[in-house]
């Protein structure tokens, strides 16, 4: 029973650690919490959803779609709520970011309705039992999808020239630039690769629950969120594990107290590691520089 | 003397009106208070609606099950969300800036899902029977008082260090600012009028509910201080009473608009940061490309006689 909490956990967890991903690489590069960040997986499971059921496309072809086109809406929103504003305060930033997320979703709404939509998958999902752990096709390939696009991150940004520019934009912006790096260039690549990690979430969550709906990304927003900042925040490690025990963290929570409670566990995990460890599990010590 | 005067204003203000300005008075309370967090002292506080939830809903207890009048009641909500505000802010402005934002956030659907959940607030069925109390003058009467009140402290020493703080974090704890205790004290204060304000609106709708007091109500409230201006309190009168009344006059005319309004409100954020942060007639040291492009253009043209070259090449935007 434990394994099994366990288990549904690290799934959900999974999906945490794709969005949150994307919130610590913006914070590492821009320094802001990007909330607009929620409504980018919201657009992907849209994206995907049309491509499978309007579009007709197989799964292995909807999927990189939706993050290609979630990519998309993330470097716009890039480009028209943060680039302008590169040398203004952090208040205006984040104000222009609330901003987007609030444009975002209710232009969700707007366009989609209120209602929630089914998302059924596209491929015959066959439950299975592994070890006395009770799962489903669809749930591994969640996990599996979520584990393999996390290695490949972590080649990206230890292996590749485009990695060496992000870590470099993130260490200090201003030297990067003088060192012939195109900073701009270099924080849209991550937002196009921060967007297509929640676009993937955002789908894979669409079907695993067989609901999308313009709203669906606040909360995982948050959570996502949640989890950067418990892995410590700026760190892409960190934002992987972060995920997987908050994912794991609060499917205990549930079976211990009742579902009641398990957007709370969140909550008081943030605030928790807010004032006993703002740097989180895996972050480094931040000292404010002048 | 009260009752006169609301005797006069109703018979010289349609009813539909009268209520309107009664909710743009509230509004503008709201707003003021939030300016002092998030104008003046530069930290972004997204659940200012809890606090007015706060105030709102021990108001409407007291009078309720308590039996209260009016007067001790809007003032135990004050107190009761300054006091909140307290044990919030104590905690959470130790953060820096963008931690605050989360951490407010998630305190005001704190509040809400307290609100919900509790027997005394009614749950989601809301709390009924508080009586009418609010009436226009009233509500202006506390329009002044917080406006006097926030004027005069945002003038004071209390008010620059605020500013400081807005500025430059660091340098003003440099120049001897208890940074910390500074903004918690402006917490406190803005808490405090978001109580009163909560309670006028008790007072004056008679009935709450939990919903009335969600996030989206403090993004509006955000989205009214910003269009006025941030570190501003005119502004303030002026983005609380633009964004209470347009959505009134467009529900008439154009119903598709005032009903989506939170898509403009979402873009209206955006561009302000991005033409004008200072908002209409704020006061911070930021300039936008509107600034920029105004300014550019008035050098251009004292200039443009000497020759090419003249024209300076980038403009400081300010503090980075």
């Amino acid at each position: 029973m434990f394994a099994q909490q366990l288990f549904n956990g690290l799934v959900t967890g999974s999906t945490y650690a794709l969005i949150a991903l994307g919130y610590t690489m913006v914070y590492g590069v821009l320094q802001l919490i990007n909330f607009a960040h929620g409504e980018i997986y919201m657009t992907g499971a849209f994206a995907g959803l049309l491509l499978v059921t309007v579009a007709k496309l197989p799964f292995w072809l909807a999927l990189p779609g939706a993050m290609l086109i979630a990519s998309l809406v993330g470097v716009t929103v890039e480009f028209v709520a943060y680039r302008p504003l590169r040398r203004s305060s952090r208040l205006a930033v984040l104000i222009s970011a609330i901003g987007m997320s609030i444009f975002l979703s209710n232009l969700g709404l707007w366009i989609f309705g209120p209602a929630t939509r089914s998302f059924q998958p596209p491929f015959r999902v066959a439950t299975l039992e592994l070890a006395g752990i009770r799962t489903n096709t669809l749930s591994l390939l969640t996990l599996g999808l979520a584990l393999a696009m996390m290695t490949g991150l972590h080649y990206v940004v230890t292996r590749t020239k485009l990695g060496k520019a992000m870590r470099a934009v993130a260490q200090d912006r201003d030297t990067a630039a003088l060192m012939g790096i195109s900073v701009n260039r270099t924080i849209a690549f991550t937002f196009a690769i921060g967007s297509a990690l929640a676009a993937a979430a955002g789908v894979m969550v669409g079907m695993l629950f067989n609901a999308v709906t313009p709203t669906m990304g606040v909360m995982p927003g948050l959570k996502g969120f949640v989890s950067a900042v418990l892995g410590g925040i700026g760190s892409i490690p960190g934002a992987m594990v972060g995920g997987l025990v908050l994912g794991m963290a609060e499917t205990i929570g549930v079976a211990l107290l009742s579902s009641q409670w398990r957007d709370a566990i969140a909550f008081a995990i943030l605030i928790v590691v807010l004032l006993s460890r703002p740097t989180g599990l895996l972050g480094r010590r931040l000292q404010e520089k002048v | 003397m009260i009752d006169y005067l609301d005797g006069l204003l109703r018979s010289a203000i349609n009813p539909y009106y009268y209520g309107v300005l009664v909710t743009a008075g509230i509004n503008i309370i709201l707003v003021l208070s939030l300016n002092l967090v998030t104008g003046f002292t530069g930290q972004l506080h997204l659940g200012h609606a809890g606090f007015m939830a706060v105030g709102a809903y021990t108001a409407g207890i007291l009078a309720t099950a308590y039996k209260w009048t009016f007067y001790p009641a809007l003032l135990a909500g004050g107190l009761a969300a300054a006091a909140v505000g307290l044990v919030v802010g104590l905690p959470t402005l130790r953060l820096r800036g963008d931690y605050l934002a989360i951490a407010t956030l998630g305190f005001g659907e704190i509040v809400r899902i307290t609100a919900l959940n509790l027997n005394i607030t009614g749950g989601p069925f809301g709390l009924r029977g508080i009586p009418r109390v609010t009436n226009l003058p009233l509500v202006v009467i506390a329009v002044v008082v917080t406006y006097v009140f926030l004027w005069s402290l945002v003038r004071s020493r209390f008010g620059r260090a605020l500013v400081a703080i807005r500025e430059d974090e660091v340098a003003a704890q440099a120049m001897g600012i208890e940074t910390t205790r500074m903004k918690v004290t402006a917490f406190v204060v803005a808490a405090f009028f978001a109580g009163i304000a909560g309670g006028l609106f008790a007072y004056w709708f008679r009935y709450l509910n939990p919903s009335s007091f969600g996030f989206m109500v403090s993004i509006e409230l955000l989205a009214m201080a910003v269009l006025g201006g941030l570190g501003n309190l005119l502004g303030s009168v002026l983005g609380a009473s633009i964004i209470t009344f347009l959505p009134e006059l467009l529900r008439t005319t154009y119903p598709a608009i005032a009903e989506r309004r939170l898509v403009f409100y979402g873009a209206l954020l955006v561009l302000i940061m991005i033409l004008r942060p200072n908002g209409l007639l704020g006061s911070s040291s930021e300039s936008g490309w509107l600034e920029i492009w105004l300014r550019r253009r008035r050098r251009a043209a004292t200039v443009a006689p000497e020759g090419p070259g003249a024209a300076p090449g980038g403009e400081p935007h300010g503090a980075a």
